[in-house]
């Protein structure tokens, strides 16, 4: 669906084969753990088994004796760094919060918490030298959930750490909320007052994980010049390095970070967890070690993202939402950071609300600290607020679609944080909706339910920068940093392609390590394909401009004389002098030496993303087991670059968004203990438990992109949890508040089982 | 992980004798449970007794009585493509086709997951529903027992120092019988029991009046349950919506689950009563179709 006219693209909107392909279907990729060096040797970590504990003491001696041990490195290994604020792009974090996450300090604060790594000749020596380290623990009881964690008597993670409260002030008392922030606007009183009906309910959702196929790994050389290399998957090589520059306190110029292939991220690669530890083992033994986690550290001990709790209060009166009251409380693990904040900032902004208050709180818990995960925040947020607007339009016998279109945010509505929305594509997307097949089918049969639901991301921007050097036979390298997770390799070089009005197989990517080419912020945000590939419009002009002053050159005119377009060269007044960009790049020798364009953008204008989303579920009444039947997903995309990966993010996110709804979560046993921390009984959906998942790619074009571009990645994980409440509520007539709505929990509802 | 010796026995002869070097051990059938556990340090040995060289454990034959004797490490991917045990035991199929996926079932097998001992296997209320036996075997000669008195508790059964599961024996089925087994999962795939049940039910020749029931529930006990109460109850009785919902209510008395990651007690009890109605009403299609 398009919905304004689109230029002509050549190449934007095909769908080729991506660069990266046939090394990754041959398994010929590289992957973190698929890099071997010369006297490499293999490191362990060893992991706290309880949740909450102070270290009294810890004594490696025994370790360092063992046959084949090489190193062994606790935080006292550390340099000691200050409270300075670490922004990794998607998720802020404190240098000595890292720190203390990276190798535990005086506490251990969650279950899988690295305690100390050793570095032997082999993996095995290293595996038996970490059991050969003693710790001294003082137990103490862990705090497993938000409601507990902000009691007044609950055991304090710090005893140092105080609510940073609305006015910015520190709060009296010690506490584990590390911040409580507020937006407010109009009168909600005055609103409930005057409400035809207001709705009102308790949320609760659990920590669940981004569960990507390749577990983290970390390999690092300290070379004997001080200088320090590490290899690792990461959606961020330049976060990587900025971490390890203060963790380690060296300047960011002695550290070069090469990225390897990625399996998968979505947000919980950007940290750093092995890196470090892998660096200190080298400094200490003067070979590169390597650290890798199997599945039970990823889910024990890498960041997933907040469970919490929510309470919300919405109002309508003739047909419009007229207040919303919210209030979200947010786990962020051991440290502070949850992405509270973002999840109250995105809730609301699909509608326009006049008045509304919200409450966001971040809290602390004996779980492992969260890090990005695809819309951070927003998945749970909209759980709460998609389901009482669900409830609103039912109350007032509203079509749910066309309760969402009536009060659809549109260019001007100002958010909760008073930003006025651009052009935005809220209102299109409804409407795609509303026309599908599928919202226009009926549904039938005994059990079955359709629920709706929208959703809201931000998308970032930030720092691209890119290099491209035209090959004398008239193709070009693209010399790019951004980590390739969905297809970013073909859509930049699709957009410099674009640009240069040449094919797309005569453009190469190559993503390259830290040394190699300017500042790259992360993949995340959903900002590569969009400011990535400003950058890469930006050198696609560069390279443009430098044409026409050698062709200017060669047919001895002014530049003003020539014209860059459809990839070849004019005269505008001579029609014989034209040059193909193929026969330009061959005489680059005669005119000027290598031709080289560069881009480097902080990109300002993201373009918001909306998506909404239609589910038909099927709950069996005796089992409690729900079925999707049917799944549909509306979303604005601004400028689909590649379709195919388009419609591979928009079903993915849906994927995800399934099996946090259904089945996924951390299960914890009351000593902080995860129970269920492998594949097995971490149940995310299977090929089997999904339908097809039909999409609608809505074409708004981002005005400030040059091809209209806005993110796509994130914001399809934003609706399904809400929709399939809502598809569920539809089905039985109950509405489950707590997620998720495993069998367990649909079956002891629907039978009242205690 | 320290190191493990690897013993290929070929005869059970030598496998006896390797189970008495005096050194712990564990069989390695299919692999696909004991090489998790060991990784993962669940489990220490000082050696595995791979059990896929011997004649007798790996073949499986008809008996001129019409049982079938399966070789207790004979992958369930030969068993699920013999078009005979597909025809005449389809409840074998049931749980054959249920463990793993295709890859694991190319390796696993019924001895294995006997021997694992796991109160969530999923063959066993399946065989015990058949009213299987298995043949144990060690140096000082070889014993029968019935399936259901094998385990002791959650990875126990009685298998003594020295001995290993030779076979699994299916006796021959009455005549108009029918046997079904299903299990509940919160997915569609790759999941462990919540509740499994496999049932059995014989008819008379006439086809009204039910003769005998097996009922075996799996995942809600210690060890997988033979629910004899539960089938005693249909004997002599006709099969109808109420005698089902009556031995179904037995079976989930029997049921005493914990909770866990898996399931809760209130979620288990109940679908012991569903999966067991439903399990009688699947068998009772099959019998009828006999």
């Amino acid at each position: 669906m398009t919905t304004t006219e689109k230029p002509d693209y050549k190449v934007i909107g095909t769908r080729p084969i991506r660069p990266d392909g046939v090394e990754k279907v041959t398994g010929k990729a590289l992957y973190g753990a698929d890099i071997h060096l010369p006297d490499l040797v293999q490191g362990a970590v060893l992991r706290s088994p309880h949740a909450h504990a102070r270290i009294l003491s810890i004594d490696t001696s025994a370790a360092e004796a063992m046959p084949g041990v090489l190193a062994v490195v606790t935080h006292s290994d550390l340099p000691v760094v200050a409270d300075k604020v670490l922004d990794m792009g998607e998720g802020a974090s404190t240098a000595s919060d890292m720190s203390k996450n990276v190798l535990a300090a005086d506490k251990a604060l969650y279950r899988g918490h690295a305690i100390a790594g050793v570095a032997a000749t082999n993996v095995h020596d290293a595996l038996t030298a970490i059991e050969a380290i003693k710790v001294e623990y003082e137990v103490l009881t862990p705090v497993l959930n938000v409601q507990d964690a902000m009691r007044d008597d609950a055991p304090l993670l710090d005893e140092s750490r105080h609510t940073r409260t609305p006015s910015g002030e520190e709060s009296e008392d010690a506490s584990n909320v590390a911040a409580h922030n507020r937006f407010e606007g109009g009168d909600v009183e005055a609103a409930y007052a005057e409400a035809d009906v207001v709705v009102e309910r308790e949320f609760d959702t659990k920590m669940v994980h981004q569960g990507y196929i390749e577990p983290h790994n970390g390999t690092a050389n300290w070379n004997s010049d001080g200088t320090l290399t590490v290899w690792t998957s990461t959606q961020g090589a330049f976060a990587v390095r900025g971490a390890l520059a203060e963790l380690l306190q060296l300047p960011v110029s002695r550290i070069r970070v090469i990225p390897m292939e990625i399996g998968g991220g979505f947000g919980g690669k950007i940290g750093v967890y092995l890196e470090p530890v892998a660096a200190l083992l080298s400094r200490k033994c003067g070979r590169p070690v390597q650290l890798t986690m199997d599945r039970t550290d990823v889910f024990q001990a890498t960041g997933p993202t907040s469970g919490g709790h929510m309470k919300g209060k919405l109002a309508v009166k003739d047909g419009k939402i007229t207040a919303a009251e919210v209030s979200l409380a947010f786990e962020a693990g051991a440290f502070p950071g949850s992405p509270v904040m973002a999840g109250a900032m995105c809730m609301l902004s699909p509608y326009e609300v006049e008045n509304f208050k919200v409450d966001a709180y971040d809290v602390v818990v004996n779980k492992p600290k969260v890090a990005a995960y695809r819309a951070p925040g927003a998945p749970n947020a909209s759980f709460c607020v998609e389901q009482l607007i669900d409830e609103l339009a039912r109350e007032t016998g509203a079509d749910p679609l066309q309760f969402r279109l009536s009060n659809s945010a549109r260019e001007g509505t100002r958010m909760i944080t008073g930003v006025a929305h651009p052009r935005i594509g809220q209102e299109e997307t409804v409407q795609a909706a509303q026309a599908s097949d599928h919202y226009n089918s009926p549904i039938e049969g005994p059990n079955r339910g359709r629920g709706v639901a929208g959703g809201f991301w931000f998308n970032a921007g930030m720092q691209s920068s890119v290099v491209a050097s035209v090959n004398p036979d008239g193709t070009v390298n693209l010399i790019e940093g951004s980590t390739d997770i969905g297809g970013t390799r073909a859509s930049l070089a699709m957009q410099l392609a674009e640009t240069l009005g040449i094919e797309y197989d005569s453009v190469r990517p190559t993503v390259v390590d830290t040394d190699s080419v300017g500042h790259n912020d992360v993949t995340g945000g959903s900002r590569t394909a969009y400011a990535s590939g400003q950058a890469v419009y930006e050198a696609g002009l560069d390279i443009q401009q430098q044409m026409v002053a050698r062709a200017a050159q060669l047919w001895e005119c002014e530049a003003e004389d020539v014209e860059y377009a459809d990839g070849a060269l004019r005269h505008t007044s001579d029609s014989e002098k034209t040059m193909t960009f193929a026969e330009l790049a061959g005489k680059q020798m005669e005119t000027g030496g290598p031709l080289q364009g560069r881009g480097s953008v902080v990109a300002r204008s993201p373009g918001a993303a909306f998506g909404v989303h239609v589910v038909d579920v099927e709950v069996d009444p005796d089992t409690g087991k729900v079925d999707i039947l049917r799944y549909t997903i509306a979303q604005d995309v601004g400028t689909a670059v590649h379709p195919a990966y388009v419609e591979g993010q928009m079903q993915g996110g849906v994927v995800q968004g399934i099996g946090w709804a259904l089945n996924e979560e951390y299960y914890y046993g009351e000593d902080g203990r995860m129970e269920n921390a492998s594949f097995l009984d971490y149940r995310m959906p299977t090929s089997l438990d999904l339908p097809m998942i039909d999409t609608i790619i809505v074409e708004v074009p981002n005005p400030g992109h040059p091809f209209g571009v806005r993110g796509v990645g994130e914001v399809p994980i934003v609706p399904p949890l809400a929709a399939i409440a809502n598809a569920v509520h539809d089905a039985t007539g109950h509405r489950f508040t707590e997620l998720p709505i495993s069998p367990r929990r649909v079956v002891e509802e629907l039978h009242n089982l205690q | 992980m320290k190191e493990i010796d690897y013993l290929a026995p070929s005869s059970l002869g030598e496998a006896y004798a390797a189970l008495q070097n005096g050194k712990t051990s564990a069989f390695l059938a299919g692999g696909t449970d004991i090489i998790v556990q060991l990784r993962e340090g669940r489990k220490q040995v000082d050696q595995l007794i791979d059990v896929k060289h011997i004649p007798e454990l790996t073949s499986y034959a008809w008996t001129d009585d019409g049982g079938l004797e399966i070789g207790a490490s004979v992958p369930f991917a030969e068993i699920y493509e013999d078009d005979e045990i597909v025809r005449r035991l389809p409840c074998v199929i049931d749980c054959a086709t249920l463990v793993g996926g295709i890859q694991i079932q190319s390796r696993a097998c019924f001895g294995g997951n006997i021997g694992n001992s796991g109160p969530a296997a999923d063959t066993v209320p399946a065989l015990i529903a058949l009213g299987a036996t298995l043949t144990l075997g060690s140096a000082g000669g070889t014993r029968e027992l019935a399936l259901e008195d094998f385990f002791t508790g959650p990875g126990q059964n009685v298998l003594e120092p020295g001995e290993l599961i030779i076979k699994i024996n299916i006796p021959p089925q009455p005549a108009n019988s029918g046997a079904f087994f299903h299990r509940f999962i919160p997915r569609n795939e790759m999941d462990i029991a919540v509740v499994n049940v496999g049932a059995r039910i014989d008819l008379d020749a006439s086809g009204e009046r039910i003769e005998g029931a097996r009922i075996s529930v799996g995942a809600v006990a210690p060890v997988p349950l033979y629910v004899a109460a539960a089938g005693d109850a249909l004997v002599g009785e006709t099969p109808t919506e109420d005698t089902f919902a009556r031995a179904a209510d037995i079976a989930a008395d029997a049921a005493t689950p914990i909770t866990d990651m898996r399931g809760s007690i209130a979620q288990r009890v109940h679908l012991t009563r569903v999966l067991t109605y439903r399990a009688l009403d699947r068998a009772l299609e099959r019998a009828r179709e006999a």
